[in-house]
């Protein structure tokens, strides 16, 4: 549980992982549209992609990396729960193999895209040095890490969404990644409520509601473009926070993910 | 890039910021209280957008542009689950009406978001058509809810980069993880427990979601929209 061990690898970033990143982003490309385009559009495409990929920041390393961690959390956290035998009941295992397939996809996309400037994965400890003792054997513990982890993610990428904004491209990717892992975190929170018998836990995100309290830490925010939107439409205000979702800052994410990490 | 050369330059943008959010506080001190307009398709016109002669509406262009194109979406949705409540689905649990009410209120929230932050740029209310639901079926119910929100999960993720404001870009993050949200648990509804709440139907070989282009999306939902939509002058 190292949060300054985590900022230094992501921030283990020179000059030549942009010229990498642009490499490695231009052949994702090539493959991602040449699939779908005819081939007399794939000049025009393939000049606005090139013309994409130079614009991109080496802020934009630092946001891939920081995603490729919580990826690599996720990934791994489910590869686990996914090998462990009697841990998820038979009718809830499609649902969590879709979920780890994700993951691991992402995990290999960021990477892929990253190359030799993608961040070492670390050693994770989902017991959090004790304080959830059996995650792989308690499927309580197991959906409970599940959906603290998703609603992270969610929460993560959103707040990381404004230092994409000049790479487009790269927008669009991490835009693509959010909305998936909302999905997860919509599903994960769905079982959490049915094996808990607990009708509050819904798949949106009441208030502040919900543990560990700083994955949720300022979810009942009410002001939206500058203005409290509370009461609009004679709404309550559970209601208005569920519509939407707040981000965390990249150091409140790691914050939380450095319990996990050794 | 496209991105400068479609958007106002930096003074021109903060400008716009700040008239919006006058705006917006012009407009909540004055409707602080008002009552959802629930059932009401059309939401009242404004002198800034009548209706063109051939009756099209134009969503604008840049920032604000985007902004109409989601509130569209948002006005479709809202309609679309308040009628879903007023005449619920024979057979409909509890466990269903109260995510349906859930999803109904969360989709009145964004819409009136929406038209308060556009303020006089807001489109007028859209008419909507629902003819081709079966309003008590509830495979047709789910069915067209499931198509709405896998939709506007999908304009969302390909608007993003049509933004040119941080700020406009943070809150249409904030209500398209909603709109996922939503999206998974209809899907789970039709299907539970199987892999379609972030199924293989909407997500590549990446684990990425769907992103369309406006001009996707907007022929996608025209058949459940009677007012012609034009978003010609939106960003490409």
């Amino acid at each position: 549980m190292n949060i300054f061990k985590i900022i230094d690898e992501i921030q283990k970033v020179d000059g030549d992982a942009v010229d990498r990143l642009e490499y490695a982003t231009r052949r994702s490309f090539l493959t991602k549209f040449s699939r779908n385009l005819s081939a007399a559009a794939v000049p025009a495409v393939m000049a606005t992609i090139v013309n994409k990929a130079y614009a991109q920041s080496p802020a934009a390393i630092d946001v891939l990396n920081f995603a490729l961690t919580l990826e690599y959390l996720e990934d791994e956290f489910y590869k686990m729960g996914n090998a462990a035998s009697g841990l998820i009941p038979s009718m809830y295992q499609t649902v969590f193999r879709q979920i780890g397939k994700h993951e691991d996809q992402h995990v290999k996309f960021l990477a892929g895209a990253l190359g030799a400037q993608a961040v070492a994965k670390p050693t994770f400890d989902f017991s959090a040095g004790g304080a959830f003792p059996n995650p792989f054997s308690n499927f309580d513990t197991f959906v409970f890490l599940s959906h603290a982890f998703e609603d992270t993610g969610v929460r993560a990428y959103k707040g990381q969404a404004g230092n994409l904004i000049n790479d487009p491209a790269l927008l669009e990717y991490a835009l693509q990644i959010h909305s998936v892992e909302a999905r997860h975190a919509a599903k994960a929170r769905a079982i959490l409520s049915e094996i808990r018998g607990n009708a509050d836990i819904k798949p949106w995100i009441t208030l502040n509601e919900g543990s560990p309290a700083q994955v949720y830490a300022g979810d009942d925010n009410t002001v939206q473009g500058g203005v409290d939107i509370n009461g609009i439409a004679g709404k309550s205000k559970e209601a208005i926070t569920e519509a939407f979702d707040e981000p965390l800052t990249k150091d409140e994410v790691l914050a939380i993910a450095s319990l996990f990490i050794v | 890039m496209k991105k400068t050369t479609q958007t106002p330059p930096s003074s021109g943008a903060s400008k716009e910021s700040q008239m919006l959010a006058m705006v917006n506080r012009r407009f909540f001190l004055r409707s602080a209280g008002i009552a959802a307009t629930t059932g009401a398709f059309i939401l009242g016109a404004c002198k800034d957008h009548d209706l063109d002669p051939d009756m099209t509406v134009d969503l604008g262009s840049g920032d604000i542009g985007i902004l109409n194109y989601a509130y569209a979406l948002e006005q479709l949705e809202a309609a679309y689950y308040t009628q879903v409540i007023a005449t619920p689905y024979a057979g409909m649990s509890a466990m269903e009406m109260s995510i349906l009410t859930d999803i109904r209120d969360h989709e009145i929230i964004h819409r009136e978001f929406f038209k308060a932050a556009l303020g006089s740029s807001a489109i007028p209310g859209l008419e909507v058509n629902f003819s081709s639901v079966n309003f008590n079926d509830r495979a047709s119910v789910l069915g067209v809810a499931k198509v709405f929100e896998d939709t506007g999960v999908s304009a969302y993720n390909g608007a993003g980069k049509l933004i040119a404001d941080a700020g406009y870009l943070l809150l249409a993050g904030k209500i398209v993880s909603v709109e996922a949200r939503h999206a998974a648990i209809i899907r789970d509804l039709l299907n539970p427990n199987s892999a379609d709440f972030a199924g293989d139907d909407i997500t590549d070989s990446n684990g990425l979601d769907l992103a369309k282009s406006p001009d996707m999306v907007l022929p996608a939902v025209a058949p459940f929209i009677t007012t012609m939509i034009s978003g010609n002058n939106l960003p490409k």
